[in-house]
């Protein structure tokens, strides 16, 4: 599908950078983002910058915590400098303007006084913050008043006892998660908490996790960055997709600990489909689990003999042990049967008018529709979790066969590609019967399905590859073929998300329900 | 149990309220320091309440004042729940200054119990949040973990 001049045509010119064709995209600055503002220069060599290669690529930067913070120190430095006020205050200003420095600076050059006063930065008495024992003091907290009671009070005057402070800091910080804009505990004092007076107030812990939520700020702050959701990941990713931009594109980003997620609204990867699709159709499926729940049992009876088959692969080309029937575990189907041209696993036929006249009758053909695609979208998800068993059981055996056959390491890699690109392309697959479900049917979902199948068709091909007990995978043969499969599926992926973004970025998908 | 922290600022707040009340306010049971009633009348002749008394119940978490109350409309007989946009048929109460937000450690339960007798007395609207039958049938939660969306506090 040639489609860069009407993709375009839509655009602003401000996205055209985000969403611009590879041709113009190779000197990977970061004005390619189309940011409000000049970022500072990280020292991001050139290979830092993930280019997009595919017209479903999105441009993406990943961010260490080092350079998060190394980000906020230039911003503070350079407030810092140009208004010539303390850090501190300067790191208070720009997390009270959500980091947008530009406005910050005019803002307080037209009237200083009133952005210090409403940053909680009220009027200014000399020194750096300490404790202090006063005589005769009574914590208007604790209601504790004993002589030697060491206080604190910020610049606004309002004094409490040591311990109460602490106790209010942590009840901030550690229960509310709250660092940016912690207020002095006197009721309707706006004075914000600095971090000079937090760190000579709490233990270290404490300090740790307040610096690092404030860390946080910058981030949350940014519409352009996000956290990503894996956990233990401290890694932040940069991309210039807007919200309003969410229903023209699917924003796939993969972070440096390979978690590869949707930079729209943080799900796992979900491409193809746009993430109001997603949204609904993951609360469809809650809705409705109770009656989707059965289907996606793992085992059925075989539709010959009747005796019970449990899937512990994921391939769905089944044997039945005791039988020798094959059919398709999807749609019990004869396996022979699939990859002809008149036999469809993927599509869903609709029942003509006449079986469907009474409501009740609709309401069940509606049921089966779902269920369908429903089925689908399990099976597969279930699937890349039982292909990943099965790389995981033949990674052992692979190491005994290596001491035993002489194969090297490197060697047996390609049994590693392979189990990616199942786990990659069932992921696309999956969400291709969420997309499937909501399309409306014309010309264009013909070809989305004959795609799904091809790619479905390549994928459960090299599932069975894969699924080879170990002595057949140790032939060289069979290595080859796994390979070349490998890449076709892989091959295959990429044509059915190239095809789907490019009508989805073209508006010209028709939908069975608006978003 | 509440000890320590909450313990002696009760005890404090408790020696400094006996018999020593801002009018309309008075202390019902103050047993341990984790939950106290007491009762509320609004003095100005608003006709929404007039000659009726309200019971609050307040009860304290170990970190009080630090954390705010869970305050809490209770009905009887003859303590109804008072009738007020801000507040559900089921006696919880959607004010910010008891989240944790809006709340700030210097409150106390004298200052509540006045911020709750204006509130009422400024009202003018006999009805109940918007949502109320709904909220009521469905919540589960405490009042301290629910996110009210603060109306404007001039109501
Ligand atoms: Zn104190
Ligand atoms: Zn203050
Ligand atoms: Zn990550
Ligand atoms: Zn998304
Ligand atoms: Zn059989
Ligand atoms: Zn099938």
């Amino acid at each position: 599908m040639d489609s860069d001049d009407d993709f375009m045509s839509g655009m602003s010119s401000d996205e055209d950078d985000v969403l611009q064709d590879e041709s113009d995209n190779d000197d990977g600055s970061v004005d390619d983002f189309g940011f409000d503002e000049p970022e500072p220069d990280l020292g991001f060599s050139q290979k830092d910058v993930v280019q997009k290669k595919k017209s479903f690529d999105v441009n993406f930067k990943v961010y260490h915590p080092e350079d998060i913070q190394a980000q906020q120190d230039d911003l503070i430095n350079e407030v810092n400098m140009i208004l010539d006020i303390r850090k501190e205050d300067a790191a208070i200003l720009l997390r009270h303007f959500r980091w947008n420095k530009e406005r910050l600076i005019e803002d307080y050059m037209d009237r200083p006084k009133k952005v210090l006063e409403d940053a909680g930065l009220g009027p200014n008495v000399a020194g750096p913050p300490k404790l202090e024992v006063i005589p005769g003091f009574m914590c208007d907290i604790c209601c504790e008043d004993e002589p030697g009671l060491q206080s604190f009070a910020m610049k606004c005057g309002h004094r409490y006892c040591v311990n109460c402070y602490r106790q209010y800091l942590n009840q901030k910080i550690k229960e509310e998660g709250e660092a940016a804009r912690i207020q002095c505990p006197q009721d309707g004092c706006k004075r914000i908490m600095d971090a000079k007076s937090l760190d000579l107030l709490v233990e270290s812990d404490l300090q740790q996790r307040y610096h690092e939520l404030l860390m946080r700020t910058f981030v949350e702050d940014k519409e352009y960055l996000k956290w990503c959701p894996a956990p233990d990941c401290q890694n932040a990713i940069e991309c210039g997709i807007k919200k309003k931009d969410l229903d023209k594109v699917v924003p796939t980003v993969t972070c440096d600990c390979k978690h590869r997620f949707c930079f729209g609204c943080i799900l796992a990867d979900h491409q193809p489909a746009p993430c109001d699709l997603v949204k609904k159709w993951l609360k469809k499926c809650a809705d409705d689990s109770e009656t989707a729940n059965w289907i996606s049992a793992n085992t059925k009876e075989c539709p010959k003999c009747n005796s019970t088959i449990e899937k512990n692969g994921g391939c769905n080309h089944m044997t039945c042990r005791k039988c020798k029937h094959e059919f398709c575990w999807m749609c019990m189907g004869l396996w022979s049967e699939h990859g002809t041209s008149w036999y469809n696993c993927n599509r869903f036929e609709e029942k003509s008018g006449s079986e469907a006249r009474d409501a009740q009758a609709k309401s069940r053909v509606s049921l089966e529709r779902y269920l369908h695609y429903y089925n689908r979208y399990a099976n597969h998800e279930q699937s890349a979790k039982l292909d990943k068993d099965i790389y995981q059981k033949t990674e052992k055996k692979m190491i005994q066969l290596q001491t035993a056959s002489g194969m090297s390491w490197i060697e047996v890699q390609y049994l590693n590609s392979a189990s990616q690109a199942l786990q990659i392309c069932r992921q696309t697959l999956k969400w291709t019967y969420a997309f499937a479900f909501y399309l409306a049917r014309n010309n264009l979902t013909a070809m989305f399905e004959d795609n799904q199948k091809d790619l479905e068709m390549a994928v459960e091909a090299l599932s069975e590859m894969f699924e080879k007990p170990v002595q057949e995978l140790a032939d060289p043969k069979l290595k080859v073929e796994i390979m070349d499969k490998t890449s076709y599926c892989t091959k295959r992926r990429l044509i059915l998300l190239a095809d789907t973004a490019d009508n989805l970025a073209n508006g010209v998908w028709s939908w069975s329900i608006s978003f | 149990m509440a000890t320590g922290f909450a313990t002696k600022r009760l005890s404090k707040e408790l020696s400094k309220i006996h018999g020593n009340l801002p009018p309309g306010i008075t202390l019902v049971s103050a047993e341990g320091f984790q939950e106290w009633l007491l009762d509320i009348q609004v003095l100005d002749s608003n006709p929404l309440y007039m000659n009726q008394t309200y019971r609050l119940k307040f009860k304290f978490s170990p970190s009080y004042p630090i954390e705010p109350p869970e305050v809490t409309f209770v009905s009887s007989p003859d303590r109804p729940i008072p009738m007020h946009p801000h507040i559900y048929s089921n006696g919880i109460i959607c004010l910010d200054l008891l989240g944790q937000q809006g709340w700030s450690p210097v409150q106390n339960v004298e200052s509540v119990c006045m911020s709750l007798q204006s509130m009422l007395t400024g009202n003018t609207k006999n009805e109940r949040p918007e949502g109320d039958a709904n909220f009521v049938a469905n919540n589960r939660r405490r009042p301290r973990d629910i996110d009210f969306y603060y109306h404007d506090n001039t109501v």
